[in-house]
């Protein structure tokens, strides 16, 4: 779920639609976006303190057949990325989830891997090597 | 006597559908995308997300757009927005240590584990105009090397280890929410922290600039800075477990500042702590500083009447939407006001005209 919440709406909309499952479902509670207050602590180990909300898109639903709820909580305000985030986590509790993990959560982790990966080495390239100049006879 | 005037109803319509076409500019140049300002104003974004109090490059690139780069216009479309959300909940607070730094540095430590990795950063750059920017053209891929995988620790954790620095001990208690509850004085420092985390910078940088200045100078090294993402996490209530819900860009700022120790305390370094979401270092370097100043109290250092170290002045003056507010209000109709004004004014001049002439009567 929480590789799903992080993830692109572009990218979860591509690995959902090759997956090619359009599984019959009932809202348990459809798209709803709303806010959640993020907190910090003090000096970064110390009491918590409220900085500011970011917007966050749940929903819930029920599989038609079997009856797996799926419960999605994504970043932003994309209604669709929600809906397909809860299709998924539904999924994984049917007999797809080998299916899904490879086709769809494996490849997603894979991306979101190389993006870090990729502001990594960005940042590795900017690290200061000093180098101390040797004056004087010793 | 209360006279309700109407009027205007016109005019106003036919005033912004021409600040519509104001803000759309020449036609003849293209039209800014949502998609443009997010990732190429880039900065402008993330202050609009941190003074706006509300995570969402989307939603702040379109309130940029709206009000033709006000960025303060911007950040109050984003508070209006805001409170149109429902609070689903609240995040545990974020590990910054876990971060995925683009850009760590410290001022006090040369050789500080994880290194001095300077990020995208315009220091060291010489502020000359780059007229290549005003022709197009292709940027050259940044230069890239083995990425570092494992979490950077922290700097004060150095310090830490000899007793050389105060400790922030974890506490997980419900803070105060300054969005719920009206804010009162005295303010715990969680909630100075909050309402400076979304203050408005120039004021924010103007506070910390007068400490530097002597104005409840409180010695300041930044001891770390870092910006990065960090995963939000929630606890769900059907879920019965925490799970990531997103990831968030911050900048945050650790000062190590001097204190020569106080009756209960021997000798060490305290700290100033800043922390926005988005890459706002200015800002998180001046919250830092404020922070520290306002900690005059609880560490027993005098109170020298420097406005930085008075948290009713600052914390009340930090908001650029509650100050504009009241600002620009007086630039609407106040027709009424003013005539009971002038009547005034017309009375103690009659008064003082009367008593003129009949003193040079008598």
């Amino acid at each position: 779920m929480g590789l799903l919440a992080k993830a692109p709406a572009e990218a979860v909309a591509r690995y959902w639609s090759a997956l090619d499952r359009a599984p019959a479902f009932e809202w348990l509670r459809r798209p709803e976006v709303g806010g959640v207050m993020v907190r910090g602590r003090m000096g970064g180990t110390g009491a918590a303190f409220n900085m500011g909300e970011m917007t966050v898109t749940r929903c819930t639903l029920k599989l038609g057949a079997g009856g797996a709820v799926g419960h999605a909580y994504v970043q932003g305000r994309d209604k669709a990325k929600a809906e397909q985030a809860a299709l998924i986590d539904a999924l994984m509790q049917t007999d797809a989830a080998a299916d899904v993990q490879a086709r769809v959560l494996r490849p997603l982790a894979g991306e979101l891997t190389a993006a870090r990966d990729t502001r990594a080495a960005k940042a590795a390239a900017t690290k200061v090597e000093f180098f101390t100049m040797v004056r004087g006879e010793d | 006597m209360y006279v309700a005037v109407k009027g205007g109803e016109r005019a106003i319509d036919n005033a912004h559908a021409w600040l519509a076409e104001e803000r759309r500019g020449d036609t003849g140049v293209a039209e800014l995308s949502i998609a443009q300002i997010r990732e190429q104003l880039a900065l402008a974004v993330n202050r609009v997300m941190a003074e706006g109090s509300l995570y969402d490059p989307d939603l702040a690139a379109l309130a940029i757009k709206q009000s033709r780069g006000d960025l303060i216009e911007a950040i109050f479309l984003i508070r209006a927005y805001r409170t149109t959300l429902p609070r689903i909940g609240n995040s545990n607070p974020v590990d910054t240590g876990a971060m995925a730094c683009d850009r760590r540095i410290s001022a006090t430590f040369k050789d500080a584990p994880g290194g001095q990795v300077l990020g995208p950063t315009f220091d060291y750059t010489h502020r000359l105009l780059d007229f290549k920017l005003a022709a197009e053209g292709e940027v050259p891929a940044a230069p890239t090397t083995d990425p570092r995988r494992d979490p950077t620790p922290h700097i004060t954790e150095f310090l830490n280890r000899d007793g050389l620095i105060e400790t922030d001990t974890p506490d997980d208690s419900t803070p105060p929410d300054l969005t719920r509850e009206p804010l009162e004085f005295p303010a715990n420092r969680a909630l100075r922290l909050q309402s400076l985390t979304r203050g408005d910078e120039g004021f924010v940088l103007g506070m910390a600039y007068s400490t530097q200045r002597g104005y409840g100078r409180n010695h300041p090294f930044v001891g770390e800075m870092r910006v990065g993402r960090v995963a939000v996490e929630m606890d769900i209530p059907e879920l019965g477990f925490a799970i990531e819900i997103g990831e968030v860009q911050l900048t945050e700022c650790e000062t190590v500042n001097q204190f020569t120790g106080s009756k209960t305390e021997p000798p060490q370094f305290t700290r100033g702590y800043g922390l926005t979401f988005g890459h706002c270092e200015r800002k998180a370097i001046s919250m830092a500083l404020v922070d520290r100043a306002l900690r005059w109290e609880e560490l027993g250092e005098d109170n020298v009447g420097a406005p930085a170290q008075d948290e009713e002045f600052v914390l009340s003056h930090s908001d650029n939407i509650q100050a504009t507010g009241f600002l620009e209000h007086i630039k609407l109709p106040h027709y009424v006001d003013f005539q009971s004004e002038l009547e005034l004014v017309r009375k103690l001049r009659a008064e003082v005209a009367a008593s003129t002439r009949q003193e040079a009567a008598e």
